[in-house]
């Protein structure tokens, strides 16, 4: 009797024991509670981006639906007729400005990009200071290099006057930190046994980058001076000071003809007081966007389609 | 001495030399490859990764057309030791190496010598395969068409292939990339590659620690074939591998510094393989092989 009595009793007690031991019921604790805060901030962050976006879209299709079309590729700027004004020059400026940055920054900022990753001795002060001095580089207003193109390529040592090329060599300067970091990127995701694989057969240190590494890096590169364009295309303040303010009416001729870009061409329709005008720049700020987000789209298609996997 | 039981379960013992020997038979008599038949060879080799001494005054010599195996324990300095032998470890900006390592006859690390010229002789096949992100066929052609090596590139990477016996698992694909292959194919890939060059001595780092069984099997199987052409030094964890592949086995084993506590890799004991692995004469090689430590 006595015996079953404590039998019964521990059944209970180990009975009791599992039940608060082994729970998988959802608690509500705090813990969960933070979570739920958390996901709800990040969710507010994406969102408020994604608005500010939105914003500009939709501003800019209200204001500049009407005079969106092909026209504004075909005429040339205005300073009086707005209903026949378009951006055929401003285009043009910005296609021959933007060709000469890729072909400035490219070789520099992968040339520097190599040697950064693969010749220079990484542990030692000198290549540590260059680095953060990239990365600031990267940080620098982009006026400050507008202020530097004013001195050095419109007037100054090269005195090229106020000149597609003169916007080309200043954009370049202001991209190429950008270039270097995505270039360091790229050639650093190339793994080291690929360079060791090569090294082993026999070829040369400069055989093994510009056979194995350099290709391999190939989209990584493309990818960040796609992204270093759009930067270049969208900068405004730079050229402002080095000619691409002057109002232009007529296409340029090549690097060494005066021009405008689009935003600054965006920026003067704006500063008219007829209402025409402000369509006018509102349908243009919808070609740079068509242009930039072509681009960007670009540039992701790219990384996807030629990624590779180690 | 040792007590009676030991030596009984010991295969016969060696007669001691007499000292009337010639140096071929003193080199027979303790385990060592023939002074004529040595391909390469360490004299008195010291690394170090900076203040750090990695490995400690290791003499060995590498046979021609003989598999050696180093093996030990990890951080024991064998594969530290490999790299040496085709100057791989240059690429360590903070490795140092002390001593000679000799090829032909002549010191790799010597001032005139180029380590570029050294690794085209020399070649190395690598822990994990490491084919590049080409074309099969381009990973082969890479190696012959950056030294220049003349002759119809098309036959020499189908002689690569057919060697390292994948010509008939990929001759119909020879343009797709060489990542879509499975891992032991890629390793054999990476030896066919590296034959391609036609290297005198080939280096092998764990060649079949990232792969399956029946890999391992095959590529064990083709370096047995290999050795009749090319000399081959191979680093394995896997004693079973070296017992069963290897014509001669170096056991390495790390001792820690009594001062600063860091633990330098030593050569313990070399011998032909079936000697190491059935009667070795130290007690650490012993105890390594029959699982009691590492």
């Amino acid at each position: 009797m006595n015996n079953r009595v404590t039998s019964e009793r521990t059944r209970l007690a180990v009975a009791g024991a599992r039940s608060g031991a082994v729970s998988l019921d959802r608690q509500p604790t705090g813990e969960i509670v933070r979570g739920r805060i958390f996901w709800a901030l990040l969710l507010l962050a994406i969102c408020i981006a994604l608005l500010g976006l939105a914003l500009v879209l939709v501003d800019a299709i209200l204001d500049g639906r009407q005079r969106f079309g092909l026209d504004l590729f075909t005429q040339k700027s205005s300073s009086f007729l707005p209903e026949s004004a378009g951006f055929q020059n401003a285009i043009l400026g910005t296609l021959w400005v933007i060709g000469g940055v890729i072909l400035f920054c490219v070789p520099i900022g992968v040339g520097a990009a190599i040697y950064l990753e693969e010749y220079a001795a990484k542990e030692r002060w000198w290549s540590r200071l260059i680095e953060v001095n990239i990365q600031n580089l990267a940080a620098v207003p982009s006026i400050v290099y507008g202020i530097l193109g004013l001195a050095f390529f419109v007037r100054g040592p090269f005195g090229l006057g106020r000149v597609a090329l003169a916007g080309s060599l200043t954009l370049a300067l202001l991209v190429l930190p950008t270039v270097i970091i995505a270039g360091r990127e790229a050639i650093r995701a190339v793994p080291p046994s690929i360079r060791e694989g090569s090294l082993a057969l026999g070829a040369t240190q400069w055989q093994t980058i510009w056979h194995q590494v350099l290709p391999a890096a190939v989209p990584g590169v493309v990818t960040g001076v796609i992204l270093a364009v759009s930067r270049a295309i969208g900068e405004t303040a730079p050229l402002l000071l080095v000619g691409a303010a002057t109002f232009v009416t007529y296409n340029p001729s090549g690097p060494m003809s005066g021009y405008t870009v689009l935003p600054v061409q965006i920026f003067n329709y704006f500063t008219r007081p007829q209402d025409e005008f402000f369509a006018l720049a509102a349908a243009g700020v919808l070609v740079m966007l068509v242009v930039l987000l072509a681009m960007n789209s670009f540039a992701i298609w790219l990384r996807n389609r030629y990624e590779q996997k180690w | 001495m040792e007590p009676a039981s030991t030596t009984s379960t010991r295969a016969p013992v060696i007669e001691p030399l007499t000292g009337v020997e010639t140096a071929a038979e003193r080199a027979r008599h303790r385990g060592l490859p023939d002074p004529a038949d040595v391909v390469m060879e360490c004299l008195g080799l010291n690394v170090f990764y900076g203040s750090f001494h990695a490995v400690h005054d290791v003499n060995l010599s590498f046979g021609r057309n003989e598999i050696t195996a180093l093996i030990g324990p990890s951080g024991c300095g064998k594969s530290t030791v490999l790299r040496c032998l085709n100057r791989m470890n240059d690429l360590i900006p903070s490795a140092r190496v002390e001593g000679e390592v000799t090829y032909d006859g002549i010191d790799i690390y010597g001032r005139a010598v180029d380590p570029i010229e050294v690794r085209r002789r020399i070649g190395m096949v690598f822990q994990k395969p490491n084919p590049f992100p080409k074309s099969i066929y381009d990973n082969i052609a890479y190696g012959p068409k950056i030294i220049g090596m003349d002759g119809d590139m098309d036959h020499i990477v189908e002689r690569a292939l057919r060697v390292t016996a994948l010509w008939d698992e990929v001759k119909d694909r020879l343009d797709d990339n060489a990542y879509g292959l499975s891992g032991g194919q890629q390793q054999r890939l990476c030896i066919a590659r590296c034959i391609a060059v036609s290297p005198d001595v080939i280096l092998m780092d764990e060649p079949c620690s990232a792969l399956d069984p029946v890999s391992t099997s095959r590529i064990e199987d083709l370096m047995v074939e290999l050795k009749e052409r090319y000399s081959i030094v191979i680093v394995t964890h896997n004693m079973q591998q070296a017992a069963r592949v290897s014509d001669r086995t170096a056991f390495f084993t790390a001792s820690p510094d009594e001062t600063t506590g860091n633990r330098t890799g030593m050569l313990v004991e070399y011998d032909k393989t079936a000697r190491i692995f059935t009667n070795p004469v130290d007690k650490r090689t012993e105890d390594y092989i029959s699982g009691r430590f590492g």
